[in-house]
């Protein structure tokens, strides 16, 4: 994978002090966060909030659209997973109950690995 | 015609309705299971099966050597059943609602024909009845196109009048279930329960223009809240059917109610009449309309 610029953290809100929505697919929107300058550009997921299926899908092709390198988030599901891995995009779970700053900074420590797999099943965080 | 028994609610007693309708019919009748997400009709009429056939819907398979990456594909998926990302076609067979706009669109022919299984197509006899039954794999999230399967079926082999066994609630499957019907049967109990989701059903069905009255089942139990709704909105009472622990035995044990419990066949008959005359009426209606 080529260096990472850009950490895509699924969010409740614009700023790194936003805290991290656990969810991919519905998430409200996403963070996206220049590791260097540590300036945010928000995404936001509305449109995925409100599909009856494929919402998972659709997140990827905004992360991938965002052109960010790596996602961080709480739970990711399978399909969601596949799209994301084909895109080349890292994935990181489990950072919910962080903050968006606090997820991106344990990221840079290195203590977020990339996942191998998916951590939810289908269309589990509706 | 074709009767639908419906209701909100699960768990009122629509398959005990539709048994008991189905045994007493003296027409031709065939009994047609279509709540395929958990059939159980055939546990009442126990009719001789004679043939099994498994349903598809139509999905595309990718072939990526032909693929361009135009994605044209992509954006007239409106379940996000097929994708690209960075330049990689993915198809998700399982969202795929067998439109087949994708292949429709593809210039290059890169997406060929290919099938998921939706369920079977249950087809038997019992006595002078025709059973029809779907049932819907373990796995798989779409009922309508396996009801619409089944209905296909049904459009063949059906002679005389049609007894639906239509799935709870309001949702795509139900509203399937019930919009060829000539007359629904909205099944209920006089609980606050089954009033919400009667409530909701009448609201659902209303709009198809279909003539609809009402079961209570285990009238006794509750309240009168179902009945002074229906008062209010006109909706006719056809049946009630008591709260008995007779019932209950008979259906535990899998038996048809209208034969098992004294009493009741003549309330089945009256369902009958009056559903046949609802249905008969409309049709009049429709043609002085037409």
């Amino acid at each position: 994978m080529s260096a990472v610029k850009k950490v895509a953290v699924t969010s409740e809100g614009p700023t790194l002090e936003s805290r991290v929505d656990a969810r991919f697919g519905r998430a409200g929107g996403f963070a996206v966060v220049d590791l260097e300058t540590m300036e945010v550009e928000y995404v936001d997921n509305g449109g995925s909030q409100s599909m009856a299926q494929g919402a998972g899908i659709q997140a990827a092709e905004n992360v991938a659209n965002a052109g960010a390198q790596v996602l961080l988030s709480g739970y990711v599901g399978p399909k969601a997973f596949a799209a994301l891995q084909a895109a080349g995009i890292g994935v990181g779970q489990d950072v919910d109950g962080l903050t968006v700053g606090e997820a991106v900074e344990k990221y840079k420590r290195g203590e977020v690995p990339m996942a191998a797999s998916a951590n939810a099943q289908a269309g589990g965080n509706k | 015609m074709i009767f639908a028994i419906a209701s909100g609610k699960g768990g009122t007693g629509k398959t005990t309705v539709s048994a008991s309708l189905a045994t007493l019919w003296e027409n031709d009748v065939t009994a047609v299971d279509l709540d395929v997400e958990e059939p159980n009709l055939h546990l009442f009429l126990n009719p001789e099966i004679t043939g099994t056939e498994k349903g598809y819907v139509t999905v595309p398979e990718a072939d990526e050597e032909r693929c361009v990456k135009c994605g044209a594909c992509r954006d007239i998926c409106q379940f996000k059943a097929i994708t690209l990302m960075a330049g990689t076609l993915l198809v998700f067979p399982e969202m795929c609602h067998g439109c087949g706009g994708c292949m429709a669109v593809c210039p290059e022919k890169a997406l060929i024909p290919g099938r998921r299984e939706l369920g079977e197509i249950v087809r038997g006899r019992s006595g002078n009845m025709e059973f029809l039954m779907g049932r819907l794999r373990i796995g798989e999230a779409m009922a309508p196109p396996l009801m619409r399967q089944v209905k296909e079926r049904m459009g063949f082999i059906a002679t005389g009048d049609v007894i639906i066994d239509a799935p709870p609630g309001v949702s795509c499957p139900a509203m399937n279930a019930v919009m060829d019907a000539d007359a629904v049967v909205l099944v209920t109990e006089p609980t606050p329960f089954g009033f919400h989701d009667f409530k909701l059903a009448w609201e659902a069905f209303s709009p198809l223009g279909i003539p609809m009255g009402a079961v209570i089942n285990r009238a006794g139990l509750g309240d009168s809240t179902v009945q002074n709704f229906c008062k209010e909105k006109g909706i006719p009472i056809w049946a009630e059917i008591p709260y008995d622990r007779a019932i209950a035995e008979a259906y535990s044990q899998g038996r048809v109610i209208a034969d098992a419990v004294p009493g009741l066949r003549d309330t089945f008959l009256k369902l009958k009449e009056h559903m046949v005359a609802a249905a008969e009426e409309n049709d009049m209606l429709g043609v002085f309309r037409a």
